[in-house]
């Protein structure tokens, strides 16, 4: 759909783009994580380009992921980084969609942020930084969005219990048995 | 029963008092004017309207006016998930509303946490306060509700509410204190 976009890519920043591909109809690019910022900036300039339209940024975690029914490719092994954030665009001027995709390694999950480009990434990092704990660089405001301040760790990691609750209060005259009546409460 | 305890002689209001007929008089005017405080959270607030609106009606039961100030109502209803982060929230309303105070949780989500088995929805709001009347359903039926009030009418009515049990067991001890 956007072959044109990633042929762009490719010979504007040979070197910040590790592969691009195509998912489902959507156009993806991998950007290594340093050079993030300025090809996120070229795409949201470039009279070519014109992604004004931020979709949503989030992050998958890959903790554990077996392709079902696929041998290990060059795109799955071993040594694939934990973490891809994921931010969608979208050019309302072009009509086109690109995906920009940045693989973070699991004892360094630190990434450029891009609300100063585009505003509506500034909740969307922050959720994903609840969620996930991603830190992102020059954030304007990187907090829990969702989660309180209380909260240890980040609930949608894979290597989080899932029913593992974390209370801020409790009843202090809760029987140690729930199921034991006192003769008050018959 | 109200004409029957109308009187001007303090010796009989005395005996009255004695026999527990005031408070039983007391407990009958409380559970035909409960005033809640609708704690809605989800999308079980919809059928409390449909409760509160004129098909269903709880203003039969003299329960339809909801204040939105804690310390303006004596029925909490906790209509919908309770989630962790809420929680002080919720027993910070509870803990304002003025003696005697009733609660009811108002689907299974706020009975049990439903089908919520995460980390972030609390299991009940029984972990918090104390409930009296429960109404399972998602949402529960407004023949429900109703039910579970006319339910919590009789708990009133036999003082055996969670708060007016708790002052009696308050008296009991300062009785025995004092002896």
């Amino acid at each position: 759909m956007s072959q044109k976009v990633l042929d762009a890519l490719k010979a504007k920043f040979p070197d910040a783009v590790v592969r691009t591909g195509t998912s489902h109809t959507d156009d993806i690019v991998w950007v290594k994580r340093e050079p993030l910022l300025e090809v996120a900036t070229w795409l949201k300039t470039d009279p070519a380009m014109l992604f004004d339209a931020p979709v949503f940024a989030t992050c998958i975690d890959w903790l554990d992921w077996k392709p079902l029914g696929r041998p290990p490719s060059e795109h799955w092994n071993d040594t694939k980084p934990r973490f891809t954030v994921c931010y969608q665009l979208r050019s309302t001027a072009h009509k086109h969609r690109l995906r920009v995709e940045v693989e973070l390694p699991e004892n360094d999950v630190r990434c450029p942020s891009l609300a100063s480009l585009w505003p509506a990434f500034d909740w969307q990092e922050r959720e994903t930084f609840d969620m996930y704990g991603v830190q992102f660089d020059n954030h304007p405001d990187l907090r829990r969005i969702y989660m309180y301040e209380e909260f240890v760790g980040y609930p949608l990691r894979k290597d989080y219990p899932k029913e593992k609750r974390q209370p801020l209060v409790r009843r202090d005259d809760l029987p140690l048995n729930p199921l034991k009546r006192t003769p008050d409460h018959g | 029963m109200g004409v029957e305890l109308a009187t001007t002689r303090l010796d009989l209001a005395a005996q009255w008092a004695k026999d527990g007929k005031v408070a039983r008089a007391t407990n009958w005017g409380r559970k035909f004017s409960l005033f809640t405080y609708p704690f809605v959270t989800a999308c079980c607030g919809m059928e409390f309207m449909s409760v509160a609106g004129p098909k269903y009606d709880i203003a039969r039961f003299g329960a339809e006016f909801p204040r939105f100030s804690p310390r303006q109502s004596d029925l909490l209803m906790v209509v919908g998930t309770i989630t962790e982060k809420q929680g002080p929230a919720l027993k910070r309303v509870f803990d304002q509303m003025a003696e005697p105070k009733w609660v009811i949780a108002f689907g299974v989500c706020a009975s049990t946490g439903g089908f919520y088995q995460n980390y972030s929805a609390m299991p009940g709001c029984d972990q918090v306060i104390p409930v009296d009347v429960y109404i399972p359903g998602c949402p529960p039926r407004p023949e429900q509700v109703l039910d579970a009030l006319i339910m919590l009418m009789d708990r009133v009515q036999e003082g055996r509410g969670h708060s007016q049990l708790r002052v009696k067991q308050e008296q009991a001890i300062a009785a025995q204190n004092e002896e």
